[in-house]
C-alpha cells in the first residue's frame, strides 16, 4: 500500500496541489521511507507540531529534509495567542498584572515585575517604592528564576533522552512552588507584584519555610552536575548544536543565556540594574563554547548564583521585618493586604471589618480604588529586566486615564525564534530539538 | 509691584514647543459609556496631550546621543522633535529619513546602537494625518545606553521603511506590527501575518477594533460584555 497520495487533506481550498503528500499514521515510517525512496522525491517536507510534545507548547516548525538533514526551518508561531495586550487596555493598570503573569506562565514573576516597574516609573513613584517590597519582588523572582532554569534544563533533557533530569528538575520546582503558594496563594499566575508594591507581606513562618527550600536546593541542585556536566551522551548530545556565536547572537538580537554562552558577560541586572540589583552580591555566568551545551552550564550556575540573591533577601527580609510592602500612597495602594486563607487567596478579615463596620469613608475608597483605579500621568516609558530567557521588556503608553493606552511586552523567546533557522539549518533534524530547547521559548510568552 | 507679570507671562514658557501638541485624548466628566455620569462632575473637560518637545541639556547619555545623531545626520534629524521624559530619549523620525538613521545609529562609532530589542505599534486615531506609530527601541552594548526611535505614518498610507536590512532581529518585530496595526513595512523579507492566523480581515490593535466578547446574564443581573462597560479612564 503506497502512502502518498496527490490528495492533501489539510490544504486550504485555494491551495495549489503540489507533489507528493505522505500521511503519517505512526508505525508506518518505513513505508514512508520506502515510498519516498521509489519516488524519488529530493526533499520533503516535515511539519512539527504544534502539537509535538518535545517544542516546548504550541510551536509549529515546517522542515525541508534531505533524508536527515535540515534543508530549510521556519517557525510558525501564534498558536497560542490570547490578545493580551489588547484585552489589557480595557483593564485597570492594577488589573493588567493578572494577565501578563498569564505570558511566560514558567517566569510569571518577571512578567509582573517588568510590568510594575514600568508602570511606577510612569507614575514616577519608582523611589517610593518600599525598601521590603523591592526585597520581596528580588526574592521572588530568584527563586522564579531557579524555577525557569529547572523547567528549561529538566526539559531539554527529557528531549535527548534524559528523563531523570526532568523528574528530579520537577521535584525541585515543586518546592518554589509551595514556597510560592504559601506566599501568594497561587503555585502560579500568582498575580502578587501590583503596581507600588506586592500584595501582601510574608507569612510568619516565611522565612522558616524559605530556609527549607534553600536547603533543600543546596542539596539537590549538585545532582544536575553529577547527572550531565560530565555525561559523555548528554555532551555528545549538546555540544555543538544549535552554534550561535557573538557576531551571530547580536545579529539576531539575542540575549540571555545565548549570548552569554559566547563569553559576553550581558546581564541587565549589572549593566542596567533595577529593583537594588546593585547591591546584591553575586556574578555573572558566561561560558565560551557559542553551543547548547554552554547554555545549558549557564542556566545551572546561574541556579547558585540565584541562590545567593536568595541569602541575601533572608538577611535583608529579617532586617526590614514588619515594614510596609506597598507604597505609601493611599491613591495609589491597594486598599488591604491580602491574606492567604486555608483556601488560598483571601480578603483579610481586619479589612472587611474596617470597612464594613467602622469607617464609611475607607468603603468609599476601597470600592473607589478597586472599581475606578488610579490615574496614571500621560507618556510612554520602556522598561527591560533581565528574564530567565534574556532581556523580558514592556513599553507601556498612558493617555493619563485609569488603563493603559497600549502595553507591548518585548517576549525574549518571541526575539529567539527568529535565530532557528540560523542555528539549524544545515544539521540533523534530531538537533532541532536541542537548539530549540536551548533557547528555551515559552510559547505564551512568544505569542501572548 | 513693579515687576508684576501679565496673565500670559505668568504661564510655563512655550518657546521651543512645536507650535500646537496634538490632542491625545479629550475627556469629559468622571466616567463615559455605560450608566450616567451622576458624579456632579459631569461638566469637566480635559484634554490631555503628551509630553511636546524638550531642549538640551537632558542628562549626560542622552546629550551624547542626541548631540553626536545631529552632528551626523544634520538634514535627517536637524528638524525632528525630541523629547526627553523620565529618564528616556525619545526621537521622532521623519519617515523617509528612518533606514539612513537607523543605519547610522548602528554603524557611527559614537552612537553604535548594535541592537533593535522592539517594534511596537501605538494607534493614535486623535492625531490626524500621524494615526500609526512605529516605535523601536535601541541599545547599545558597547555604551550601554538605549534611545527611542518613533516614527509615524498616517492612516490612508500606512507605509514606513523597513529597517530589517539594518537590523536583522526586527523581522519579526516588524510582521506583528504590520499583523496587529497594519503598518506596511516597505523592504521588508516577507511582511506576513505572525500572530492572527494568515487569512485574518482587519489588525486587531488598532483602537476602531472591537474587542469582542459578548454580554453575561446572572440570575436576571446583566453584565456588558467588557468594552461595553462603564469607564473611568
Amino acid at each position: 500500500m503506497t502512502h502518498a497520495t496527490t490528495e492533501d487533506f489539510y490544504a486550504g481550498s485555494s491551495d495549489e496541489e503540489f507533489d507528493a503528500v505522505y500521511l503519517a499514521q505512526g508505525g508506518d515510517w518505513a513505508d514512508i521511507v520506502a515510498d519516498q525512496a521509489e519516488r524519488g522525491d529530493e526533499t520533503i517536507v516535515v511539519n512539527m507540531g504544534p502539537q509535538h510534545p518535545s517544542t516546548h507548547g504550541v510551536l509549529r516548525l515546517v522542515l525541508e529534509m534531505d533524508g536527515e538533514t535540515v534543508l530549510s526551518i521556519r517557525p510558525g508561531i501564534g498558536f497560542l495567542h490570547t490578545g493580551i495586550e489588547k484585552n489589557m487596555e480595557f483593564k485597570t493598570w492594577t488589573q493588567g498584572v493578572t494577565y501578563v503573569t498569564r505570558m511566560d506562565y514558567v517566569a510569571p514573576i518577571f512578567n509582573e515585575a517588568v510590568y510594575c516597574l514600568a508602570v511606577e516609573r510612569l507614575l514616577g513613584i519608582t523611589d517610593d517604592i518600599p525598601e521590603r517590597a523591592t526585597i520581596i519582588r528580588v526574592l521572588m523572582m530568584e527563586l522564579n528564576r531557579i524555577a525557569s532554569h529547572l523547567v528549561a534544563m529538566g526539559t531539554g533533557g527529557m528531549e535527548i533522552g534524559a528523563l531523570t533530569v526532568m523528574t528530579i528538575a520537577f521535584r525541585e520546582r515543586e518546592m518554589i512552588l509551595d514556597f510560592f503558594e504559601a506566599i501568594s496563594g497561587l503555585r502560579m499566575n500568582n498575580a502578587f507584584i501590583r503596581p507600588g508594591g506586592v500584595a501582601n507581606d510574608l507569612p510568619e513562618d516565611g522565612i522558616s519555610h524559605l530556609r527549607t527550600v534553600v536547603d533543600w536546593l543546596k542539596k539537590h541542585l549538585p545532582e544536575y552536575a553529577t547527572f550531565c556536566n560530565e555525561n559523555p551522551i548528554f555532551i555528545g548530545r549538546q555540544s555543538n548544536v544549535g552554534v550561535m556565536d557573538l557576531t551571530q547572537t547580536m545579529m539576531m538580537g539575542m540575549s540571555g543565556p545565548p549570548l552569554r554562552a559566547t563569553g559576553y558577560p550581558w546581564d541587565l541586572r549589572k549593566t542596567q540594574p533595577y529593583c537594588g540589583y546593585e547591591t546584591y552580591d553575586f556574578d555573572v555566568v558566561t561560558w565560551d563554547s557559542d553551543d547548547s551545551y554552554g547554555r545549558f552550564r549557564i542556566r545551572l550556575q546561574e541556579c547558585w548564583e540565584s541562590l545567593k540573591i536568595v541569602e541575601q533577601c533572608i538577611e535583608r527580609l529579617e532586617a526590614t521585618q514588619g515594614q510596609p510592602v506597598m507604597v505609601a500612597d493611599q491613591k495609589i495602594a491597594w486598599p488591604a493586604q491580602l491574606s492567604v486563607g486555608a483556601d488560598g487567596q483571601g480578603n483579610s478579615n481586619e479589612h472587611i471589618k474596617h470597612i464594613m463596620g467602622e469607617s464609611m469613608e475607607a468603603l468609599i475608597h476601597h470600592f473607589k480604588i478597586v472599581t475606578e483605579g488610579f490615574k496614571v500621568p500621560v507618556g510612554q516609558v520602556y522598561q527591560a529586566i533581565e528574564s530567565p530567557k534574556g532581556e523580558l521588556a514592556c513599553h507601556v503608553v498612558s493617555d493619563g486615564g485609569t488603563r493603559p493606552y497600549r502595553v507591548h511586552f518585548r517576549d525574549p523567546g518571541f526575539n529567539h525564534l527568529q535565530a532557528i533557522p540560523m542555528m539549524c539549518e544545515g544539521g540533523m533534524m534530531s538537533d532541532v530539538v536541542v537548539a530549540l530547547a536551548s533557547l528555551d521559548p515559552v510559547l505564551g510568552g512568544v505569542d501572548r | 509691584m513693579s515687576d508684576e507679570l501679565t496673565p500670559e507671562e505668568n504661564l510655563p514658557s512655550t518657546s521651543g514647543m512645536p507650535a500646537q501638541q496634538p490632542v491625545f485624548a479629550s475627556k469629559a466628566g468622571m466616567w463615559s459609556r455605560g450608566s450616567g455620569d451622576t458624579s456632579g462632575y459631569g461638566g469637566l473637560q480635559r484634554e490631555l496631550t503628551m509630553p511636546g518637545q524638550s531642549e538640551p541639556p537632558f542628562d549626560e547619555p542622552a546629550d551624547a546621543i542626541h548631540s553626536r545623531a545631529l552632528e551626523v545626520l544634520p538634514e535627517e534629524l536637524g528638524g525632528a522633535r525630541v523629547l526627553f521624559d523620565r529618564g528616556e530619549l525619545t526621537i521622532y523620525v521623519p519617515r523617509e529619513h528612518l533606514t539612513a538613521v537607523a543605519k547610522t545609529f548602528r554603524d557611527d562609532p559614537h552612537l553604535r546602537f548594535e541592537v533593535c530589542v522592539s517594534v511596537s505599534g501605538v494607534h493614535y486615531p486623535q492625531e490626524k494625518g500621524e494615526e500609526l506609530h512605529s516605535v523601536y527601541h535601541l541599545l547599545s552594548y558597547t555604551h550601554n545606553r538605549r534611545v527611542r526611535l518613533e516614527v509615524s505614518c498616517p492612516d490612508e498610507d500606512p507605509h514606513i521603511p523597513s529597517i530589517v536590512a539594518t537590523y536583522p532581529m526586527a523581522d519579526y518585530h516588524e510582521r506583528e506590527t504590520w499583523d496587529m496595526f497594519g503598518i506596511v513595512f516597505d523592504g521588508h523579507p516577507s511582511l506576513t501575518r505572525i500572530l492572527m492566523p494568515d487569512d485574518w480581515k482587519g489588525h486587531p490593535q488598532r483602537k476602531d477594533y472591537p474587542l469582542g466578547g459578548v454580554d453575561v446574564e446572572y440570575k436576571g443581573a446583566h453584565v456588558p460584555a467588557p468594552d461595553n462597560r462603564r469607564t473611568y479612564s
